[in-house]
């Protein structure tokens, strides 16, 4: 049957072209010319208005950079803390809200899930009055279980540790969702059976729901590592960075370097490390994961 | 299960729910009461009265007439695009055979591993030598590049018959009739899912939109919200407090009758129930 029909520009020959043309011309425009220019960029200054090439010099200077050095430790205090944590609580949840027994499955989804809709802002704005030293309501809550209150914002790892309490309230929830998903794409015939020989809960866990999730856990675990690399809202809300750059993540820097103090150049090559770093943590989690499937 | 651990389950549960869902609950109630309320030791936790008095105080502090507008007009202008480009380029993905589709698809998924912060320094300059920064069209442009969209809705595409779709070209159809009179009306599901995630998405964005927005009555939610508490002078928690309810509620809504959609928006349309 032929389809170029008379009378029709657009046949079933160039029709995915055109479908696809709009979407082509964006993502040319603002996505693979941003990549390519911001690597040109980052071997270049710009000097009262001017871009001059300098060569390495930018990534020569961020290798020296202490406040860099700083705002990497900080993401990857975030990430390795946070996320492992996030992920094994969501999975934690998913499972129990599985559990054949629970009365209530829909609310608790629900609640669970709830956070991840607030706007960053919004919440992070939420946590920083509930973590108030002073007046918050989480000290009140500390000193009436007799510990002394935190003054969270003003010590280096109190403030970090905010940091990854706020976060983990705003995410685990979304993750959960997806786990779940999984676990429920499970066969029930596989717990079923897993039960009649005799398996622990634990057992089940470990050899059964671990495994066949494994994939999503690796999707998750990617997209939430992608994403605390880039944090920003939350830490530039809550602390600003402070105290002293204690909290300051490499999102955080970039914005400074590039929408503070105009340098175009050498927030480039902070991005270009950042994107560098993704690549290599991405490839070693699905390494990681490849190598667990042989075992 | 045994009683205990059934009994501690229970508790684990609801925890976790209480701990997910205070903070929604205090944001709302800490907008009807005062300041020092706020700020007394233990903070007031009951509905109070001040509600009409912060409102009245913020709408001196922030111009929240604007801000709902900027976002509002963003969100939907955006989530339109988003919705034409991305179940065209979705079904183009989905159900034809081409040249070039797996190049395109494996790029499109690609660009998911990039940070977008690398793209904003570039994307900042583009918006400067175009004259559009400080516009709507400068917040919705770049963030149309958005893989995650494509993907939702090339996954829900695979699916459509494609023997609806041979029955319409025998018809006489054009392959643009196919798309918009058949295709897009079987997929409202999918798009809905599409609408109430790019919506939600443009709505509490925050980075973006702070670099290239610059004067005050251009600023969405999320700046004005940053900014009301980034200015020291009468920090006023309740009145924050308020702003944040306020931004947060027309979401929490669309949460409330779409429920099935968000969460399907969250997992690439693969969701079962």
């Amino acid at each position: 049957m032929k389809n170029h029909r008379k009378g029709h520009l657009i046949n079933k020959g160039n029709a995915p072209y055109v479908l696809l043309a709009p979407t082509i011309l964006i993502f040319v425009l603002f996505m693979i010319y941003p990549i390519i220019r911001s690597l040109y960029l980052s071997f270049f200054e710009l000097k009262s208005g001017c871009y001059q090439f300098v060569g390495l010099h930018n990534y020569i200077v961020l290798f020296h950079d202490r406040t860099f050095y700083k705002s990497l430790f900080n993401t990857v205090v975030y990430l390795v803390i946070q996320v492992p944590v996030m992920i094994l609580l969501a999975l934690a949840i998913a499972v129990l809200i599985e559990e054949k027994f629970l009365r209530g499955k829909a609310f608790f989804r629900t609640s669970v899930f709830l956070p991840s809709i607030t706007a960053l802002v919004a919440y992070a704005l939420v946590f920083k009055v509930l973590l108030n030293g002073d007046h918050g309501l989480i000290n009140y809550v500390i000193e009436l279980f007799g510990a002394k209150g935190v003054n969270w914002f003003y010590g280096e790892w109190s403030a970090r540790i905010a940091i990854i309490m706020a976060i983990t309230w705003r995410w685990t929830g979304y993750n959960m969702i997806i786990l779940l998903a999984g676990i429920q794409s499970i066969p029930d015939s596989l717990q079923e059976a897993a039960r009649i020989d005799g398996a622990t809960a634990r057992q089940r866990f470990v050899y059964i729901t671990v495994p066949m999730v494994k994939q999503i856990i690796l999707f998750c675990t990617i997209t939430s590592t992608i994403g605390t690399l880039q944090l920003f809202d939350e830490p530039f809300i809550l602390t600003s960075g402070g105290p002293n750059n204690a909290t300051i993540t490499m999102g955080e820097y970039l914005y400074d370097n590039g929408f503070r103090y105009l340098k175009f150049g050498y927030a480039s090559a902070i991005g270009y490390v950042m994107t560098i770093i993704i690549f290599l943590l991405s490839a070693l989690q699905f390494k990681a994961t490849a190598k667990g499937d042989t075992d | 299960m045994n009683k205990i651990s059934r009994f501690f389950c229970y508790v684990v549960l609801i925890l976790i729910a209480f701990i997910s869902l205070f903070p929604f609950y205090f944001m709302f109630v800490s907008g009807t009461n005062s300041n020092e309320q706020i700020l007394s030791i233990p903070p007031k936790l009951t509905p109070g009265t001040e509600l009409a008095e912060n409102f009245g105080i913020l709408i001196g502090k922030m111009d929240l007439f604007h801000s709902i507008l900027n976002t509002l007009i963003i969100s939907i202008v955006y989530t339109l695009f988003a919705v034409l480009l991305f179940s065209a380029a979705g079904y183009a993905l989905a159900k034809f055979e081409f040249r070039g589709k797996k190049l395109i698809y494996g790029f499109i998924m690609g660009t998911m591993m990039i940070p977008s912060l690398v793209m904003y320094v570039p994307l900042f300059e583009m918006m400067i030598r175009f004259n559009l920064t400080d516009t709507y069209a400068s917040v919705i442009l770049p963030l149309l590049a958005n893989a995650f969209g494509i993907f939702l809705m090339r996954q829900n595409m695979l699916g459509f018959p494609s023997a609806l779709l041979e029955a319409g070209r025998i018809d006489g159809v054009g392959e643009l009739g196919l798309f918009f009179r058949i295709v897009l009306p079987n997929e409202k599901p999918a798009i809905s899912a599409l609408v109430i995630y790019m919506f939600t998405s443009m709505w509490n964005n925050f980075m973006w939109p702070l670099i290239v927005l610059q004067s005050e009555n251009k600023y969405t939610l999320p700046i004005a919200l940053a900014m009301l508490d980034g200015n020291p002078t009468n920090k006023n928690y309740a009145v924050i407090m308020l702003a944040t309810a306020i931004a947060t509620l027309p979401i929490l809504i669309i949460f409330m009758l779409f429920q099935k959609q968000f969460v399907a928006g969250v997992m690439g349309g693969a969701v079962k129930e």
